[in-house]
């Protein structure tokens, strides 16, 4: 954190690409208000002092458990809702950063295209009244493609590399599976063309053989289109199977990333670890009890005093109880925001092993 | 709203193609693709293509009640678009010597031919009470025609014509047909009631639709921007809402000039019903605009850089007008009710002017009700009238949303 104007580039970053999108200290916080003058009592952090960086071409994945405020981040990158404070730095195709945080609502019609996004819900995320084509075909014509054969070859397009069938356009969502739809979500998040494609769960709603199904999917189109891919999941083998790198998020902070491999082996934070220990393991032989993490997880309305995990955490110390910890480079490309990052020696879980899933 | 009806008529068009292609080539053609192609019939295509509307009027059609009601509502429309077709006669002309005329049915054959004919009648005054006692005199007939022609009237203010449900055979003579008798002044019901039909109804219709327009414009703004413009139009629905209807409309009624025409009274009471009216649509579309922000495709446009505008007609008014066009059907009979206890308050509607409720005025005392029984035809139609707005509601509503089930 010694470097102002890039606090989070790894000292090693001459090899590696340039971040597509870095994300600074970025903060939500969700008012709450009480009584009949609404006055304010107490806010809830669900984002509070995010910093990550994505690399160009890359996937990111971002786990935690439900209500760690993933979800939050990927929209405030998005800026489908508006952060408290923080940046937003995205780069363009010809190497313009922008700020994206303080751009209003026509400022931002500009990055639209550039950034797009894929749902949780292949159910709520379609219009149940307009057809396939009236879905995917939409970016299109508010970007400015008003001819409508133009948007047909376009869609059929869109819909052949996403591994639908072209008659499918005049069809509307509700004869669609689940799995489908998700594929035609996928071709509308493509349409425009985008760098960035923000997946908020794009699997958890699926069946177990459909999530392998549109993983790879997305894998293809990566490889195809260069996409880069901001992968936010609470699936952990998902995220391992998908991601080049991962980051770890709790209460509204994070607390660790790194490299995929690197953060599953050798997890430098204690709940990163526990993570880990959650993770079922596919091998009826060990039956092993699963370690509980102790107490709750923090309010985010009301989080505890230093790092928010101390309470929880059997390696807490004095100086977890009364100072945050701030994320810090502990080894090229891995971050961690814990004190006592060093001098941990946390168990990971073998690679291999997962791969038997 | 507009891009609905060529969707209807799609299914058809479309389905053969799907079912001509064979499954082996569109495998064979897909080769690259890992998704397995779908066997479909053509009728499952036909449900795979079909619109929301097209949902909305497959479930609807199986609702009897709904669809008869609906019959009766396109059979009232008539009547309210063309009342001078059904009336018989002018249902201003007035006769005193044919007051209270008792209902002449049509009698459909004439020695063994069908020809219709009404029989005519003949007062008698009652020499010890002075009531008057019609007989029918079933050897003088009036023959009546259906469709011919009689007096000419505009059609809409775009034709003129002059044919008739119900009118007399020979034009030369002055022919009494009394179809629903005659009132206290002698004027025909029958033809009072299809003017009465047009006035009430569209008073009806109209402030409904100046309700939904409001209550789309202020429960839109209130749920779309939120913040302080929703605080203040909630407070004001309250308001209104807490104001006790029947005081407030009879206050209003009875404060119009008694020296307007009835045209002016006609829209100041379309106004006065709609006042209060939009309040409950208002919370309805602010209830569905606060829980639409919120769908993932509404997300989706606003993220594929779609304008406010766009999104609001495209992505949330369509998804809930069929609820509005529900709602708005439910509230059409209560708004005939009121204006119809206003005018039979003497509150709304005034005569000239003729309406179901002013028409009833003529009902108020037991004196014509024990004498003249037919005078409450009009309380039969209003009855008729709003079961049916009722359950062609209730059937569009059962109906709105296909994807509840």
């Amino acid at each position: 954190m010694s470097d102002g104007m890039q606090p989070l580039m790894p000292k090693a970053a001459a090899s590696a690409k340039p971040p597509l999108l870095e994300v600074r200290h970025l903060k939500k916080y969700f008012p709450i208000y009480k009584g009949v003058l609404r006055k304010m009592v107490n806010q809830v952090r669900a984002v509070d002092d995010v910093s990550l960086f994505v690399r160009e071409g890359e996937t990111l994945g971002l786990v935690g458990e439900s209500g760690c405020g993933k979800t939050t981040v990927s929209r405030c990158i998005l800026r489908a809702i508006d952060p408290t404070s923080g940046e937003i730095q995205f780069r363009e195709a010809d190497g313009k950063v922008t700020d994206l945080a303080p751009l209003d609502r026509s400022e931002l019609r500009r990055f639209r295209p550039q950034m797009q996004m894929i749902f949780q819900d292949p159910f709520g995320s379609l219009n149940p009244r307009m057809t396939i084509f009236e879905i995917v075909s939409e970016p299109l014509y508010v970007n400015g493609m008003r001819s409508k054969s133009e948007r047909e070859d376009h869609v059929a397009e869109l819909l052949r590399l996403v591994g639908l069938r072209t008659e499918y356009m005049a069809r509307y969502p509700h004869a669609f599976s689940g799995g489908q739809r998700q594929r035609i979500g996928i071709a509308r998040a493509l349409a425009l063309n985008p760098r960035l494609v923000v997946a908020d769960e794009p699997v958890s709603a699926l069946d177990v053989s459909v999530q392998a199904q549109v993983l790879n999917l997305m894998l293809d189109l990566q490889q195809k289109l260069n996409l880069t891919y901001l992968f936010v999941a609470h699936d952990l083998s998902v995220v391992k199977h998908i991601s080049d790198r991962v980051c770890v998020m709790y209460v509204g902070k994070l607390v660790e990333m790194a490299a995929t491999e690197e953060l599953f082996q050798s997890p430098r934070h204690p709940y990163t670890a526990a993570l880990m220990m959650a993770v079922p393991r596919p091998d009826p032989s060990s039956r092993d009890i699963i370690q509980d993490l102790p107490g709750e997880v923090a309010s985010p309305a009301n989080p505890p005093s230093g790092c928010y995990f101390h309470p929880r955490c059997q390696y807490a110390t004095e100086v977890c109880r009364t100072q945050t910890p701030e994320l810090r480079e502990i080894t090229p490309d891995h971050f961690v925001s814990c004190h006592r990052a060093e001098e941990l020696q946390l168990a990971g879980i073998k690679v291999n092993q997962e791969q038997q899933l | 709203m507009d891009n609905i009806e060529p969707k209807i008529l799609q299914p058809e068009g479309v389905a053969p193609l799907e079912k001509a292609e064979p499954e082996i080539e569109a495998t064979a053609a897909r080769a690259e693709t890992f998704e397995e192609p779908l066997t479909t019939t053509q009728e499952e295509e036909r449900i795979s293509i079909a619109s929301n509307w097209t949902l909305v009027w497959w479930r609807f059609r199986k609702n009897v009640l709904a669809v008869i009601s609906t019959v009766v509502l396109i059979f009232l429309a008539t009547v309210v678009l063309l009342p001078d077709f059904f009336a018989t006669m002018s249902p201003e002309k007035t006769n005193a010597r044919l007051a209270f005329i008792p209902v002449q049915s049509i009698h459909w054959l004439d020695e063994g031919q069908l020809k219709p004919w009404v029989p005519s009648v003949e007062g008698k005054r009652d020499p010890v009470t002075l009531k008057m006692l019609w007989t029918t005199d079933e050897t003088q007939k009036t023959y009546v025609k259906f469709f011919g022609s009689s007096w000419s009237y505009s059609v809409l203010g775009l034709f003129e014509s002059n044919i008739h449900l119900v009118s007399g055979a020979d034009q030369t003579q002055e022919n009494q047909i009394f179809l629903l008798g005659t009132d206290r002044l002698g004027r025909d019901q029958w033809s009072r009631l299809a003017f009465a039909t047009r006035i009430s109804m569209t008073i009806g219709m109209i402030s409904v639709i100046v309700s939904v327009v409001l209550g789309l414009l202020l429960g839109g703004i209130s749920g779309y921007f939120g913040g302080w413009i929703d605080n203040i139009i909630q407070r004001l629905i309250e308001l209104l809402q807490s104001l006790p209807t029947i005081p407030i409309w009879l206050a209003l009624t009875a404060a119009l000039p008694r020296t307007w025409s009835p045209e002016k009274v006609f829209f100041a009471i379309t106004i006065i019903l709609a006042l209060r009216g939009w309040t409950t649509l208002a919370r309805e579309v602010r209830g569905r605009f606060l829980s639409l922000r919120e769908e993932d495709f509404v997300l989706a446009a606003e993220l594929s850089g779609a304008s406010q505008a766009r999104i609001i007609l495209k992505h949330m008014i369509p998804t809930f007008t069929s609820h509005i066009i529900a709602t708005s059907t439910l509230a059409i009979p209560v708004m005939i009710v009121t204006e119809t206890s206003l005018s039979f308050l003497g509150l709304g509607m005034r005569p000239p002017a003729i309406s179901w409720g002013v028409m009833l005025q003529e009902a108020q005392n037991i004196q014509t009700l024990a004498l003249a029984p037919w005078l409450l035809t009009p309380g039969l139609i209003v009855i008729v009238a709003v079961l049916a707005f009722n359950l062609v509601g209730d059937g569009l509503r059962d109906a709105a949303d296909p994807y509840s089930h």
